[in-house]
């Protein structure tokens, strides 16, 4: 076995043993299903889709994603495994990557246990599945990229309240960021390409398309992009600190 | 084999490793001796490569650990001060894991676990949470981790702090036993440990390398070395007579209990003199040492001496 796959597994089993995974999963899925239904009007709309569904989706992981990534560097540096795991041989990104699977997949085993939303909608209705399917994975990579933000905060911290609160003010901040109440805010003082630029930074506006079903190569290249790069500033990040 | 090129490391203007030179062949226990702070955990985390050497660097079995950091790690089983783990995982769990992160060949890697478990005596707790264990226990558990790969250099920071003296003898018996063909290198500041465990020892301060020497070389430093002390009990003994002695230098009376300690001059051979003097004068004495030296005295002397310096 690679250590990446070790780490990652060891990760996954770490958040099964103590109640932090039940307890946000049952949060997740309460959370999830209520939202969709109640604000979401998933039954007034009269489609038999899931837009409602995957639209809560980027306000959800805001809240519960930091509170799975908060922990998986921060606690390593407080306890002092840290030393331990960088004396075995393994490189960091490798331990980055490890970590980074066992969350990811973490949050696809929460959001494959939504499935029973995907049967109420074929219940009722007669949806796209392929829409469906495409909104399930582009959900997941936006999760992806909460968590490569998440990890890249725990680098930088002992404390996990603080790797908590980064976490969370990042994703705001560019779930924000293309909103056009904050755009208009900085029309006249940033050039228009800039104010394009920062639109496209937006999560909410690749989350968008994603709700709609549609995976486009451009939303895909975002999400890939940002994970890989708060990766790769979470390898910086810990090197870093070796050196001080 | 384990080796230090003038490493060295600075936490802003402190400087915690100050171009330390040290070289360790198999079948050597070299201590690191040194009073708190004196910068032994932060030269094992650079050698084991957690913390990066601002200059200088080091080499375990040949490998650079700034050049070859995973080869290096390969080679090396480090325990860590304070033996941290995992402390939501079970001690199989945590083995299992260490082995598969590790790399290791399936049929090798039940062979050192079966081994490993019985060494240090974790057959009977395999499936208890290390969290819930006691100090001594997750110590083993961070010996067993250290050891699991067999490696050809072995560190050990602190091995057998909070132990209580019956781990601490068999952690030590297990030391001794993996010795002979293997590079150890031990952080202690206990002086006991020297004694029962190292044929070498290194003593720094403030990051310093004050000497390198055998144990019995160092006790040779000793103002004690070679010096006679007895127990006589009821019985004035001259002090003129003793000081009179060819190769006496001084004779010191413990005002507490009365014992009596001939010092030589330098090299001087005295135990004979003393003997032959104390029948000629028929004292009777309850009990007559040669002492070695005292090791505690010569650690105090060099570390705050020429550490006071620095």
């Amino acid at each position: 076995m690679t250590p990446v796959l070790a780490i990652a597994r060891r990760e996954l089993r770490g958040y099964f043993v103590t109640p932090v995974a039940y307890v946000f999963m049952v949060i997740f899925l309460v959370l999830a299903g209520l939202l969709t239904f109640y604000t979401g009007d998933f039954y007034d709309r009269g489609l038999a889709d899931l837009q409602p569904f995957f639209d809560m989706h980027p306000w959800l992981y805001l809240v519960l994603v930091p509170a799975v990534t908060m922990s998986t560097w921060a606690e390593e540096r407080a306890s002092g495994t840290l030393e331990l795991l960088f004396s075995l041989p393994v490189t960091i990104s490798q331990a980055v990557l490890g970590k980074f699977l066992a969350a990811w997949g973490f949050i696809g085993i929460c959001l494959a246990l939504t499935f029973p939303i995907w049967i109420t909608v074929n219940y009722l209705g007669d949806p796209d599945n392929g829409v469906v399917l495409a909104g399930y994975v582009g959900s997941w990579l936006m999760a992806g990229a909460f968590i490569a933000i998440g990890t890249c905060m725990s680098t930088s911290t002992r404390s996990q309240i603080i790797a908590f609160i980064l976490t969370a003010a990042v994703c705001f901040l560019l779930l924000l960021v293309g909103q056009p109440q904050v755009l208009d805010f900085f029309q006249d003082a940033v050039p228009p390409k800039l104010l394009g630029a920062m639109g496209q930074l937006s999560i909410a506006r690749h989350a968008n398309a994603i709700a709609r079903g549609v995976l486009d190569l451009r939303d895909l290249v975002y999400f890939f992009a940002t994970i890989v790069a708060w990766l790769a500033a979470s390898v910086v990040v810990l090197d870093l600190k070796r050196t001080r | 084999m384990i080796e230090t090129d003038r490493l060295t490391r600075c936490y802003g203007p402190l400087i915690a490793v100050d171009s330390l030179s040290l070289r360790a062949e198999p079948g050597q226990v070299l201590g690191l001796l040194g009073p708190n702070g004196a910068g032994k955990s932060t030269a094992m985390r650079m050698i084991a490569g957690f913390l990066t050497p601002t200059s200088g660097t080091a080499r375990v079995c040949g490998h650079d650990v700034r050049k070859e950091p995973l080869a290096a790690k390969r080679a090396l089983g480090y325990l860590p001060e304070g033996a941290p783990s995992y402390g939501e995982m079970t001690i199989r769990e945590f083995l299992v894991f260490m082995v598969r992160v590790r790399g290791l060949e399936r049929d090798v890697a039940f062979r050192r676990f079966d081994e490993v478990v019985m060494r240090l005596e974790l057959d009977e707790v395999l499936d208890q949470t290390i969290g819930t264990l006691s100090k001594g226990l997750r110590r083993r558990v961070g010996l067993a981790q250290a050891i699991l790969h067999d490696p050809p250099v072995l560190m050990l920071d602190e091995p057998t702090d909070g132990l209580d003296p019956n781990q601490k003898h068999s952690v030590r018996m297990l030391i001794d036993a993996m010795a002979r063909e293997r590079t150890i290198l031990i952080s202690t500041h206990l002086l006991e440990e020297v004694h029962a465990l190292c044929n070498r020892v290194a003593i720094i301060a403030n990051g310093r390398l004050l000497a390198d020497a055998t144990p019995a070389e160092l006790e040779a430093r000793s103002r004690y070395h070679g010096a006679v002390s007895f127990s006589a009990p009821g019985s004035g003994v001259s002090r003129e007579m003793l000081a009179r002695i060819p190769g006496v230098s001084m004779v010191e009376v413990d005002p507490l209990d009365g014992r009596v300690t001939v010092f030589p001059r330098a090299g001087q051979p005295i135990l004979d003199d003393v003997q032959a003097l104390l029948r000629t004068q028929n004292l009777e004495v309850s009990e007559i040492q040669l002492e070695r030296g005292r090791l505690d005295e010569v650690f105090r002397q060099i570390t705050t001496q020429r550490g006071g310096q620095a």
